[in-house]
């Protein structure tokens, strides 16, 4: 059989590298660790599990933050299904071209803010790409993950203290940021007391420990209801699953339910700076402290 | 990816690329030994596979502008998200400096292109007719900017 040099043997030949696909793929990465240079620490919030509070916690904890003087970013990476353009206050808000990327809108508290929701023309349009029809799922997750990408590096967040990271459910989309960002300072797991989402998140959190995440606190949101009339804590959840903190991770906070919090937070106006006093505000303070302990800041 | 040319064992060189406007992409591919040429043809899966990845076969001749992909892929952008959005006889009589000068046809070519990209897309035209040392944008000269830095659908 004819021997015929393989790819590897070639691939360093004179004058091939500026071309390839790999080195324009070199390139992206290199822009982007030039941007994560920049930012003094990178926090995701992620779960795996779907409708938890990630989006309202991110929200509040960044504003908790901005509020002690620290320069804040939001990063809306659940691109199919946005909250944080509307959660900080900036739907309708505009990028300018700055000489070093885009620089994004500043929402509630001072926070800068990028989310699928600024790019998308109608309110309720669902993300689409132009491509061929059908077939869409062989490169759609190629065009997100890209998109992500662009958004953390092409966006002139500035000097950043810290850039927080929404994460979409499901725990690829984990795995996905820690392709882009592979060393974050720290992770935030948030579940509820519920039996599916403890389980869900224990399977994060092997990611995450697999991925050897320097940092990672568990959130549990939404654990009690104080009854409106006389006060009482209830318990939300009844659950059997045994508790993820005996598990080897340690719990940053306890949020109770509120629905003040929702309804505050979905509206733009950042719980914990409307209800300070309130219990679940408090306890995302104190949350803001931790994490400020955590990362030396 | 690369060619090689077997008689000649040696790696061909990118010539030129076309982004003809059904989706599929030609790369056309020459031996520095033989001189023969060759040409890749991609049909639209193919083609998109690629694009998605941010990256163009053959390489790129213009640095990426920011948020390239995104802007160049998003369905329904929304016109009013980026500030280099405005319309453009304003912002080219604004800016008719150094920049080329556009020929109404070319202008009118532009002003079709989703106002959500058009900022983005007139600055990778202006960049390239810098390196070329090109003076005016025609409907011409756009066709060959575009097949060259393969830009499909701007
Ligand atoms: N402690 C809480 N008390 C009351 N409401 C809450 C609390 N935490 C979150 N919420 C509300 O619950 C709803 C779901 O929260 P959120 O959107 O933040 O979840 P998510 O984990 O980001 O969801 P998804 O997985 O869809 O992104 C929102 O309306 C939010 O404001
Ligand atoms: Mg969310
Ligand atoms: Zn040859």
């Amino acid at each position: 059989m004819r021997r015929i040099r393989t790819y590897k043997d070639v691939a360093a030949e004179a004058g091939a590298a500026v071309v390839t696909i790999p080195g324009q793929v070199m390139a992206q990465r290199e822009r982007l660790a030039r941007r994560l240079a920049d930012i003094g620490a990178v926090a995701a919030i992620a779960s795996g599990k779907g409708g938890v509070g990630k989006s309202a916690l991110t929200a509040n904890l960044a504003v908790s933050l901005g509020a002690h003087g620290l320069r804040v970013g939001a990063l809306d990476s659940d691109l199919n299904g946005p909250s944080l353009a509307r959660m900080l206050g900036v739907v309708g808000a505009r990028f300018t071209a700055g000489e070093n990327g885009m620089i994004p809108p500043m929402g509630s508290g001072g926070i800068r803010v990028v989310s699928m929701e600024l790019f998308q023309d109608g309110a309720d349009d669902p993300l689409r790409w132009r491509g061929p029809k059908g077939e869409s799922w062989a490169w759609r997750g190629v065009i997100e993950t890209g998109t992500i990408r662009e958004l953390l590096s092409d966006v002139a967040w500035g000097k950043l203290d810290v850039l927080f990271v929404d994460v979409a459910p499901g725990t690829d989309r984990i795995a996905r940021l820690l392709d882009l960002v592979p060393d974050p300072a720290a992770l935030l797991l948030v579940t509820t007391p519920s039996a599916m989402a403890r389980r869900v998140v224990a399977r994060s959190l092997r990611l995450a420990r697999e991925a050897r995440v320097r940092r990672i606190g568990l959130v549990e949101n939404m654990t009690t209801w104080a009854c409106p009339g006389c006060g009482a804590l209830t318990e939300l959840y009844e659950s059997s699953e045994p508790q993820l903190a005996s598990r080897e991770i340690e719990c940053w906070a306890e949020v109770p339910f509120d629905p003040r919090l929702a309804r505050s937070t979905d509206e733009g106006t950042p719980f914990v700076l409307a209800y300070p006093d309130a219990p679940a505000a408090r306890a995302i303070t104190a949350l803001a402290t931790r994490l400020r302990r955590e990362l030396h800041l | 990816m690369k060619f090689l040319c077997v008689p000649c064992d040696r790696v061909m060189a990118f010539a030129e690329r076309h982004v003809p406007d059904d989706g599929t992409l030609t790369v056309v591919f020459g031996c520095p030994g033989c001189g023969r040429e060759m040409a890749l043809l991609a049909n639209p899966y193919e083609s998109q596979l690629v694009r998605s990845l941010g990256v163009k076969v053959g390489g790129r001749t213009v640095p990426e502008q920011p948020m390239e992909l995104m802007r160049g892929s998003l369905e329904g952008g929304r016109p009013e998200a980026f500030n280099d959005s405005t319309p453009l006889a304003r912002e080219d009589a604004a800016s008719r400096g150094p920049g080329p000068v556009w020929s109404p046809g070319a202008l009118e070519r532009l002003e079709r292109v989703p106002s959500f990209v058009r900022g983005m897309v007139k600055r990778i035209y202006v960049d390239w007719a810098r390196q070329h040392g090109i003076s005016e944008f025609t409907p011409e000269v756009m066709d060959r900017a575009r097949s060259e830095l393969g830009l499909e659908g701007m």
